[in-house]
């Protein structure tokens, strides 16, 4: 009896032994998952990052969602849009400026509050409504311009809410992906503690203090925040839609703004991916086992041609010879170690906006400098076209040899390229300003890269003749009736099969009239360690970390 | 004492005010739109010209000026527009991370550099002078961003001893003098100490040197002093300028380094100053500016005071 007493006391404390000891193991087991980013610091939080759409990928889609979303699944088909918060929708017939969404049932945010049309309605306007309490300027500027023409929210009931555009638009659908529904109860709570003089204070010290605690939908939590260093995410338990809750249990998000140093820690193995690792050191990333992930990505390396009067552009045997005259296989697994895509127009193959074209954009050169013949230009007389572009920048690849690459190929066909080479930013506001202000300083291009994710980004803004500026980034004046008769005619059409073959419509119309020099587009290289599984790398500029687990 | 101490802050009142200028100045004459940071490129004008407004950029310079001083005055020097956070904040933080790294490299920097630099002094033109004078002209010559890459490669990639990139395993918020964050801060120390290391070595060498030559260490040698006693008095004479060099390079070590800081990631002074200016975030990169510029000032005032209190000739100067 006593016997069997020691034996129970002494298998109790070795079941304690164990716990104790097991414990800690047990917590240790925890997945984690650790990124270098290339931006300087880390995307803002609080619903509408900033660094562009390399802030939507890290701090908007993670713990955000949009009314609508990308689908970010396949490697192989182009991402398109899906429903995100929003179940379904449509334009109304008799007003097609009015649109009704019905919104998802039974999705709470990170707080425990419901997400409804309320939450909708606040979110619209914390970025278009100037005197409602929860506007706030610096969000602004990224997200109003995303969707041109959105004026107001409504609410029609607690799961329907109408949205007003301020003229028939029907890429209102694509456009909502980029706006972020954060936690207006959140806010709220934020802003009844917060001390200031006046509404505006309070409402800056509550977006402040939400963007340390950030609430949104999506599928990743805010845990633990260091400005500038550090973003610890959680996955979300409870997301509502299943097959998207994440398989690691955290994401660490490291801002590393140097390739080198990006490189150097995942070699070391301080993280487990990184975002365009260093070009010299792909070589050595495969050798060593990493991944590296590449896909082509939405994205366009042009030069944009100017058609004010006097351009040389203005010839279109001229904008085709350029086009013919560049090796882009050659500058591909040449100058860029595999990591682009030839571009032959805006979309590639296999898109639903790419069309049927005519001209067919390739390497060839006796047919290029046919044309520049026949426009009267040959070895003995050459055409002088003059490009701005930067040194550095984002998505500008490597700018500078990319255009010395150019400036020797074109030479070939009869071209003069002088470069003028000037800082990013300043390349980028030039950009806006045009090709007639002085700040072009005479160049006939420019050399601005752009993303293709929606039918505004990708082909209106440059396309359509009202966007010269100071509107937008119809830089070089383009006025051709064509494209403006078909831009109209995709905006005016919402169903959404017969507004993609309008858009491949006008996106064939910009091919067959050299719209621009088409070089490439960037395929988003990351790599990664051999313990990454399951990532998909998708056609887009975005990505989805919830299918990505880590073995041991 | 008092009166040149209460005379060199009179005298810094004009160099801060002058500071504040140019960097409110800096910022404003490069070319660009400051709201790039916030304004995409396809942002209408109507958008443009709203947060222009909102964010004060189309009020008059001077009254921008008067504004911006009246308020850094105040110890608010706006919030960044990139991130909507204060400046002082944002700075604050970074220049502590700075601050730590500089003091780590000036340890090593001014324990190496006056080691090499006495005993070169010392030794002069033997082959005991010859190492340690190469040792350096690398210190100043080697771009200190290859070294620092080159280390990485050595300690982190290949080797697997140290991190490459970061401030610890919390980053900079959970920092701890223990092994677990210090060793993150070994390399970029290392690479930030070759520069003030060169640059001490040289100037004490040849002051060592200089001093040696000197009749009053005859006449010491003489009186028959011992060697040891005769060095002290060397080391005395030579520590005023020696202490200037080390105080200039503190504070150039404290204003950060864009490269050192950027290879390593290192969240100081250097990378926000990077940051800010890429992302063209006037607010922040002034108040960087700003603050790093008085601390250089503040740091030659100190400098400037120790220097007399060592040396009273300086004060009758």
């Amino acid at each position: 009896m006593r016997n069997d007493k020691s034996k129970k006391t002494a298998t109790a404390w070795l079941l304690a032994t164990a716990l104790v000891v097991g414990l800690p193991q047990l917590a240790g087991a925890e997945t984690v998952l650790r990124i270098g980013m290339t931006a300087a610091d880390i995307p803002r939080t609080l619903g509408q990052p900033d660094q562009g759409f390399e802030g939507n990928r890290f701090t908007g889609l993670t713990m955000y969602d949009g009314l609508t979303a990308w689908d970010l699944s396949s490697a192989t088909k182009p991402s398109v849009m899906i429903p995100g918060l929003a179940t379904e929708w449509k334009v109304d017939e008799a007003d097609k400026k009015k649109w009704t969404f019905k919104l998802r049932p039974g999705v709470t945010f990170h707080d425990g509050s419901p997400f409804n049309a309320d939450a909708v309605v606040w979110n619209v306007e914390k970025v278009l409504k100037q005197d409602a309490p929860q506007f706030d300027a610096s969000q602004v500027g990224v997200t109003a311009s995303r969707m041109p023409t959105l004026a107001s929210a409504r609410k029609i009931d607690d799961m329907t809410v109408e949205l007003t555009t301020k003229e028939p638009d029907s890429f209102l659908p694509i456009n909502l992906t980029n706006l972020f529904m954060a936690s207006p109860s959140k806010w709220q709570a934020f802003y009844d503690k917060a001390e200031g003089a006046d509404a505006k204070a309070k409402s800056q010290a509550a977006w402040a203090a939400f963007a340390k605690e950030a609430s949104g939908t999506g599928p990743w939590k805010m845990s633990k925040f260091t400005p500038r260093e550090r973003l610890e995410l959680v996955k979300n338990e409870g997301y509502w839609d299943k097959g998207r809750v994440p398989k690691v249990d955290k994401m660490v998000l490291l801002p590393m703004p140097e390739a080198n140093a990006r490189t150097a820690a995942l070699l070391s193995g301080q993280v487990d991916w990184v975002e365009a690792p260093a070009p010299d050191a792909v070589k050595e990333i495969k050798q060593r086992g990493f991944q590296l992930q590449a896909n082509e990505s939405p994205h366009v390396w042009p030069w944009q041609f100017s058609r004010i009067e006097g351009s040389p552009w203005n010839d279109i045997r001229v904008r085709k010879a350029a086009n013919l005259c560049v090796d882009r296989e050659g500058l591909k697994e040449g100058l860029l170690a595999g990591l682009m895509v030839p571009a032959t127009g805006t979309f590639e193959a296999g898109h639903p906006w790419r069309g049927k074209p005519t001209f067919e954009i390739k390497y060839d050169k006796a047919a290029a400098q046919k044309l520049m013949q026949e426009a009267g230009f040959g070895p003995s007389k050459k055409l002088t076209v003059k490009t701005q572009t930067s040194a550095s920048g984002s998505g500008q690849m490597q700018p500078l040899p990319m255009n010395e690459y150019l400036q020797q190929a074109l030479a070939e066909c009869y071209f003069d390229v002088q470069l003028d080479v000037i800082e990013w930013n300043t390349l980028f506001t030039n950009w806006r300003r045009g090709a007639k202000d002085p700040t072009a300083n005479g160049a006939n291009a420019t050399n601005v890269t752009y993303a293709a994710m929606d039918p505004f980004f990708a082909l209106v803004r440059f396309l359509q003749s009202s966007m010269a500026p100071p509107t937008s980034n119809n830089w070089g004046y383009i006025n051709n009736p064509k494209f403006d008769e078909l831009v109209t005619k995709a905006r005016q059409t919402f169903d959404p099969a017969a507004r993609d073959a309008a858009l491949a419509e006008l996106h064939a119309a910009s091919v067959d009239d050299a719209a621009f020099l088409y070089v490439a587009h960037d395929v988003s290289p990351r790599a990664m360690s051999p313990k990454v599984k399951g990532f998909v790398q998708p056609k887009s500029w975005f990505v989805d970390f919830s299918p990505v687990s880590m073995a041991p | 004492m008092f009166a040149y101490i209460a005379r060199r802050i009179v005298y810094v009142i004009p160099i801060v005010a002058s500071v504040a200028l140019v960097c409110f100045l800096l910022v404003h004459i490069t070319p660009g739109d400051p709201l790039v940071a916030v304004l995409p490129a396809d942002a209408s004008q109507e958008l443009a010209a709203q947060l222009r407004t909102a964010y004060g950029f189309d009020r008059p310079l001077p009254v921008q000026f008067g504004l911006w001083l009246w308020r850094a005055l105040h110890g608010d020097l706006g919030n960044s527009i990139a991130t909507g956070r204060p400046v002082l904040s944002e700075v604050l933080r970074a220049v502590g991370n700075t601050v730590t790294l500089a003091i780590a490299a000036a340890l090593i920097g001014f324990t190496l550099g006056l080691l090499f630099g006495l005993i070169a002094g010392y030794f002069r033109d033997t082959w005991i002078d010859k190492v340690a004078t190469s040792i350096a002209i690398a210190g100043v010559s080697v771009p200190h961003y290859w070294l620092g890459m080159v280390m990485v490669i050595i300690f982190s990639v290949q080797l697997n001893w140290l991190p490459a990139v970061g401030a610890g395993p919390g980053g900079s918020g959970a920092w701890g003098w223990d092994w677990e964050h210090m060793k993150y801060l070994i390399l970029p120390a290392i690479t930030t100490s070759v520069i003030p290391m060169g640059i001490v070595t040289r100037t004490v060498r040849a002051l060592t040197g200089d001093i040696l030559s000197q009749d009053f260490v005859e006449a010491l040698r003489a009186k028959g002093l011992r060697e040891l006693d005769v060095f002290k008095h060397v080391i005395k004479n030579a520590a005023p300028t020696a202490l200037a060099v080390m105080g200039l390079q503190l504070g150039y070590m404290l204003g950060g380094s864009i490269l050192i800081e950027t290879v390593f990631s290192w969240p100081g002074s250097g990378l926000l100053l990077n940051s800010a200016i890429f992302q063209r975030d006037l607010p922040l990169l002034q108040g960087t500016i700003l603050v790093l510029a008085l601390f250089f000032v503040a740091l030659n005032l100190l400098v400037d005071i120790a220097q007399a209190a060592i040396d009273p000739r300086i004060k009758r100067g």
